[in-house]
């Protein structure tokens, strides 16, 4: 791969830029933390500032093509093809008014939208956008750093609850409930997907998941893709699985008693959770920055970005809302006997690699044992799915026959 | 940047770190509200598992994320939500003081033991940091403990290790066995 110019700076680069700043007005040696905290709070306003921005477009995006897979048009007066609408609807919610309830608990309510969007923001700090091993994320030699992504997304549930609690409404604790519930759940086999990816990258270092890529994650192991892109389709919350905000069953859930500025937070951190989500799958199952050397790293990360932020979006407008005992029996009855299927097949094919000596000096598969990994589990995957479409799919509802009423005896009523 | 106890970002992150931790804590049994009690939990959780990270034990950080945070706290708000009387505190019993101070001793004498008992020479941490990541000393954040802790979980730990996936089954199946209807 040729060198590209890096596109993000990361941490180091920048404290060592701030360091010989320092140095350079003629601060001591004993003011060097100040570089670090510098570089951190700079990191930070440019990750805050991008992702805020990307997200008000994607809203637009996602407004747009649903319409479009709805047959209608979708905003489209504000500015050219209505891409201004963001901006509209961020100036109405600043400057509406912004409500507390009565009975609320203050601090929980007013805390809760910062609880939602701050885990959000955090993921990007170690998703590895560019092409240069230093240089690839903004703290992408975080050595745990896929641990660092589920655990930082598992601080939402209890977000969702101070939401849904700080608001003392009866529809907003049983939509944070219902959510809080379905996170759990979503987390193990979201969990399960990332063992498949770290069996064969041998690290949890997102650098060194997407250096082990010689062929795609996505190609080697289809099933654990599914499985990961199915859970974290449920802990965003979004369409097939919105439970928390099913505007039918709960007036809007756990977001019920927000308006003003705290509703656009809570709105902010629900649209962004799709790019972000689209960052960590290219990065556990794309290959994330690698490419054809006509175009930069980055620009292959953000087309595969895109493609996958389309497919999400292709999802939650496609498919209903499941009932909440649906959601629960496809997580722990279909996607964790998958995940859990999917990650023997990997450890038995990485032992059997082991055994006829297919691994490289550093302990890795090599590039052909991978594709025939790849040709083995496609197969696998597929055959798993017709057994599971033919098994659950075809399964009947029982519903209970439906019994005369006494009443047709009298000649009074009944059918 | 090594992470030593000399440096001053260190020293800060500590003292900040230990007083979000301990007053937390204090919030923890002090305040009323069992919702807001729990959140304060959740406070010291994030706080420990930044002292973990200052000890270099970055795995075990992560961990208690995932698990003290994203895990067991849900459970502990489920509890509570599920629960009638929110705003009646604890209920007082007259066992109350003799317990906690029989939990106190024992857990002093844990301490006492375990800090005692370890021999806590770094061999462990410093014979990760090879030759090659020293030289990039600057672009590693930590040393990779991560393949050190595995491969002593599944050799001199290895009984400890499965009985406690034995515990957690019996733990699964036990709780299926309570709620199921009969």
């Amino acid at each position: 791969m040729t060198p590209t110019p890096a596109f993000f700076i990361s941490f180091y680069t920048l404290r060592d830029l701030f360091d010989n700043l320092i140095q350079s007005l003629g601060f001591g040696a004993s003011f060097g933390w100040m570089a670090g905290l510098l570089a951190g709070i700079s990191i930070s306003f440019l990750i805050i500032n991008v992702m805020v921005m990307s997200t008000a477009f994607y809203t637009w995006f996602e407004r747009r093509m649903i319409g479009r897979f709805q047959v209608r048009r979708g905003p489209n007066r504000n500015g050219p093809f209505g891409i201004l609408q963001p901006f509209a609807d961020v100036l109405k919610l600043i400057m509406k008014e912004d409500t507390i309830p009565d009975a609320a608990d203050k601090p929980v309510f007013t805390l809760a939208p910062i609880a939602l969007l701050a885990p959000t923001l955090m993921i990007m700090i170690v998703i590895p956008f560019g092409t240069y091993a230093s240089d690839q994320a903004f703290l992408s030699n975080l050595n745990i750093g896929i641990l660092f992504i589920v655990g930082v997304t598992s601080v939402n549930s209890i977000a969702i609850f101070m939401a849904g609690w700080g608001s003392r409404n009866k529809y907003a604790i049983l939509g944070s409930m219902r959510g809080a519930a379905m996170l759990i759940s979503y987390e193990i086999p979201m969990a399960l997907g990332i063992t498949s990816v770290l069996l064969l990258s041998g690290s949890l270092a997102m650098t060194q998941i997407v250096q082990s890529q010689s062929i795609w994650f996505i190609l080697v192991m289809p099933m654990g893709f599914f499985v990961f892109m199915a859970a974290s389709t449920a802990e965003m919350s979004r369409t097939p699985f919105d439970q928390i905000e099913a505007e039918s069953e709960l007036g809007s859930g756990y977001n019920t008693e927000y308006s003003g500025i705290k509703f656009a937070v809570l709105f902010l951190a629900e649209f962004m959770a799709p790019i972000v989500t689209a960052a960590v799958v290219t990065t556990l199952f794309l290959g994330g920055s690698q490419g054809f050397d006509f175009l930069p790293g980055g620009i292959w990360f953000a087309i595969k970005m895109f493609v996958l932020i389309f497919l999400l979006l292709w999802v939650r407008s496609t498919w209903p809302r499941l009932r909440i005992d649906q959601i629960m029996g496809f997580a722990w009855k279909i996607l964790f006997g998958l995940g859990l299927f999917n990650i023997f097949l990997v450890a038995v094919e990485f032992m059997v690699a082991v055994e006829l000596g297919h691994t490289k000096d550093d302990g890795s598969l090599t590039t052909e044992y991978m594709l025939i990994m790849a040709a083995v589990n496609w197969m696998v995957t597929i055959i798993a799915f017709v057994i599971l479409a033919n098994f659950v799919g075809k399964k009947k509802y029982h519903r209970p026959e439906p019994t005369a009423s006494p009443l047709a005896n009298m000649g009074i009523g009944g059918d | 940047m090594s992470l030593t106890t000399e440096s001053f970002a260190v020293q800060l992150a500590f003292w900040v770190l230990s007083f979000c931790t301990v007053i937390s804590a204090i919030a923890v049994v002090q305040i009323q509200d069992l919702f807001r009690s729990a959140l304060f939990l959740i406070v010291t959780f994030l706080g420990i598992a930044g002292l973990f990270v200052l000890l270099g034990a970055e795995f075990l950080a992560g961990v208690q994320l995932m698990v003290y945070v994203g895990a067991i706290s849900v459970l502990i708000i489920f509890a509570i939500l599920m629960t009638r009387d929110l705003e009646e505190g604890n209920p007082s019993h007259s066992f109350r003081i003799p317990v906690a101070i029989v939990a106190i001793l024992f857990m002093l004498f844990s301490i006492y033991a375990i800090t005692v008992g370890t021999n806590w020479d770094s061999r462990l941490i410093s014979e990760t940091l090879n030759q090659e990541q020293q030289t990039e000393a600057g672009k590693i954040f930590f040393a990779d403990s991560i393949p050190n802790l595995a491969n002593l979980l599944l050799t001199d730990f290895v009984l400890a290790f499965e009985l406690v996936s034995v515990l957690l089954l019996a733990a699964a199946v036990g709780a299926l066995a309570l709620v199921r209807n009969r």
